[in-house]
């Protein structure tokens, strides 16, 4: 599922370790040259910049994320929209939210902006336990990877799924974006400081590390100049197939009623709360379904293409 | 080998104690008071006390707690009332035994997960295969490109349109009951096929590229030019010198995802309303009824758990180099 990276995703990556570094620079030329990444940078960048602008762009489209408009929705009939394809019309882009008539696309764009903040966030935040624990496991050994290597195994063993909801769904409601990021990073890192910490494990007993310990280097400096620059590849390559695989678990923990709560608009939740309308009104289901498709479909398109660029280039 | 084993199931029992020990005390933290909760709306504090003192929850934390853990392994008594052996308490909602509750709903979560876990190791190893020999073709480059695809469908997005073209708009199928297998074989299969397909196709697509990628480093490697250089034929090569050690990670990875499923599909069977342990969890967090959540995920880590020390022991007779170097 696309709770967590999945331990299939950690040994693909984790086959790739310890070559040169590849280049951004490199990195970005060959994206550029491929017809399918500059599709899905294209899709990126309309979704980054919807969740950048929203209040611009809905104002622009007339209607707010928490305005009703009951004039676009017939109560007679329980609220389904007015007009076909889920009340699509000049006024309302991707129609309205049937029984209250909430304008779809600005939900839409408003829910880009939770899923790209708390997938991001989360990231980030995993990025710098995963790889900070990983390294301090790998290289110092010892008690301290007993530590840090009993902690990874006690959180992967954990149901992160059912945990993640009960503790959110007992928490106070507090500030759901940031409760998400935690709980969903407290699961994650130990996915990526593994790899992490078998790769430090490598390289610590490299030539180079033995020459900078040799010339006098504090173990500081081994880990950050040493060691650290030569994990690039693997970070960036996990990271980036980690922010689908966290937009997926936001829209799933909110489809299930403990994400971020409304009246906030989160795809997730559009998508949870479509279920008791698709077979009267599809559209509400199928617009939030396809954007978090295509958001997920471009990020792992993206990490897929990068880890091939980084593969050939060590191979190489 | 037998010292392993202990080693590991003594590992298993400590991982276990934590997950319990943590889930014990977030919940003892974070849940309203229980006596209150069974007491209802018309409450005198004269009956909470006394709930209290059955629960035993005037009493202190970790003694709570290991009268829960007694309960488990020797079974306990509340008040007049006794509760045998692997006891998990009562639910706070029913008042039916937890122990019960977990074994009504154990089987459909079991049906659903080996049903997923046959459709996607056939499609996922077979599709990698394929895609693996005629690597670069057409079908190997459109196989993997409906690999990525599958990944990235949320399940709970391809169950509601599944849902809405199989059954509201071809009506081809029913929609899912999970009816008893003897009562009605033909209905059975159908009102569980949708679970399946839901659950198997993201797996299907990672076990896909997985195989892809393993049987491609394995035709690369010494053993299978000697075999080429031999003289014998691809088929063959494949069949008899490359299967086995591309196909041994994947059992790793699959024993893992399998003791996943088993702990509950929770989103799939939230999504199709089957009443799995899955739907425990989810009916049981919405009601914050803490001895079944408590229950059901000291379950889904148990299987995980388990599933570890025996994916790793099947690997170890499954691969001879891990044989080698661990003895």
């Amino acid at each position: 599922m696309s709770t967590t990276p999945t331990l299939l995703e950690v040994e693909e990556v984790g086959a790739a370790a310890g070559g040169p570094p590849t280049s951004t620079q490199r990195i970005l030329t060959r994206l550029v040259h491929d017809k399918a990444a500059v599709l899905c940078l294209a899709f990126l960048l309309i979704v980054v910049l919807m969740a950048a602008f929203a209040p611009l762009i809905t104002k622009l489209s007339g209607w707010g994320p928490y305005e009703f408009d009951s004039s676009a929705i017939n109560s007679a009939l329980g609220g389904v929209p007015n007009g076909s394809l889920g009340g699509i019309s000049g006024e309302h882009w991707f129609g309205v939210e049937p029984q209250n008539g909430r304008d779809l696309f600005a939900r839409i764009v408003y829910g880009a902006r939770v899923s790209i903040t708390i997938a991001i966030s989360a990231t980030v935040l995993t990025g710098i336990l995963g790889v900070v624990l990983g390294m301090l496991a790998g290289f110092y050994r010892g008690w301290v990877d007993q530590l840090i290597s009993r902690v990874m195994d006690f959180l992967m063993a954990f149901p992160a799924l059912i945990f993640m909801i009960a503790i959110l769904s007992s928490l106070p409601a507090g500030n759901r974006p940031v409760l998400l990021v935690v709980v969903i990073s407290a699961f994650g890192w130990p996915y990526l400081a593994r790899v992490i910490r078998g790769q430090t494990m490598t390289l610590a007993n490299r030539e180079f590390v033995e020459a900078a310990r040799a010339s006098g280097a504090k173990n500081l400096a081994l880990v950050f100049r040493e060691i650290l620059p030569n994990l690039r590849s693997s970070i960036i390559v996990m990271s980036t197939l980690a922010v689908p695989g966290y937009i997926g678990t936001e829209a799933g923990l909110s489809f299930l009623g403990v994400g971020v709560t409304p009246p906030t608009a989160s795809w997730g939740q559009m998508i949870s709360s479509s279920v008791s309308w698709y077979s009267v009104d599809p559209m509400f289901f199928a617009i939030p379904g396809a954007f978090l498709f295509l958001t997920v479909l471009s990020l792992t398109v993206l990490g897929d293409k990068i880890r091939s660029v980084i593969d050939a280039g060590e191979a190489a | 080998m037998t010292r392993y084993v202990i080693g590991r199931l003594g590992g298993v029992v400590v991982i276990l104690l934590a997950v319990c020990l943590f889930t014990y005390l977030i919940f003892f933290k974070l849940s309203p008071d229980p006596a209150v909760m069974i007491c209802g709306k018309t409450c005198t504090p004269d009956r909470i006390d006394s709930i209290r003192t059955v629960l035993g929850l005037n009493q202190p934390l970790l003694t709570q707690f290991w009268e829960f853990l007694q309960g488990i392994v020797a079974g306990r008594d509340y008040g007049t009332a006794h509760c045998s052996a692997p006891c998990l308490g009562y639910s706070f909602q029913t008042n039916e035994s937890v122990w019960t509750m977990i074994t009504a709903r154990l089987p459909v979560s079991i049906t659903v997960a080996v049903g997923a876990a046959i459709l996607w190791l056939l499609a996922g190893v077979a599709g990698g295969l394929i895609s693996a020999v005629r690597q670069g073709t057409w079908w190997d480059r459109s196989a993997m490109a409906l690999a990525l695809t599958g990944v990235s469908v949320p399940n709970y997005v391809l169950a509601l349109v599944l849902q809405y073209l199989l059954v509201v708009k071809l009506q081809v199928l029913p929609f899912p009951s999970a009816p008893a297998f003897s009562d009605n074989p033909g209905l059975w299969f159908e009102s569980y096929l949708m679970p399946w397909t839901v659950l198997a196709i993201g797996y299907a697509c990672l076990y896909a590229r997985l195989t892809r990628a393993n049987v491609i480093d394995t035709l690369a490697e010494n053993f299978v030019r000697t075999a080429r250089a031999k003289g014998l034929q691809r088929s063959l090569i494949l069949r008899r010198h490359a299967l086995r050690p591309a196909l041994t990670p994947i059992t790793t990875i699959f024993g893992m995802d399998f003791a996943g499923l088993l702990g509950g599909a929770l989103i799939t069977e939230t999504v199709f309303g089957l009443n799995g342990i899955g739907k425990l969890a989810a009916d049981s967090i919405a009601k914050n009824d803490q001895p079944v959540i408590m229950a059901v995920t000291l379950l889904a880590a148990f299987f995980v758990v388990i599933g570890n020390v025996v994916v790793d022991l099947v690997y170890t007779a499954l691969d001879p180099r891990v044989r080698i170097t661990s003895a």
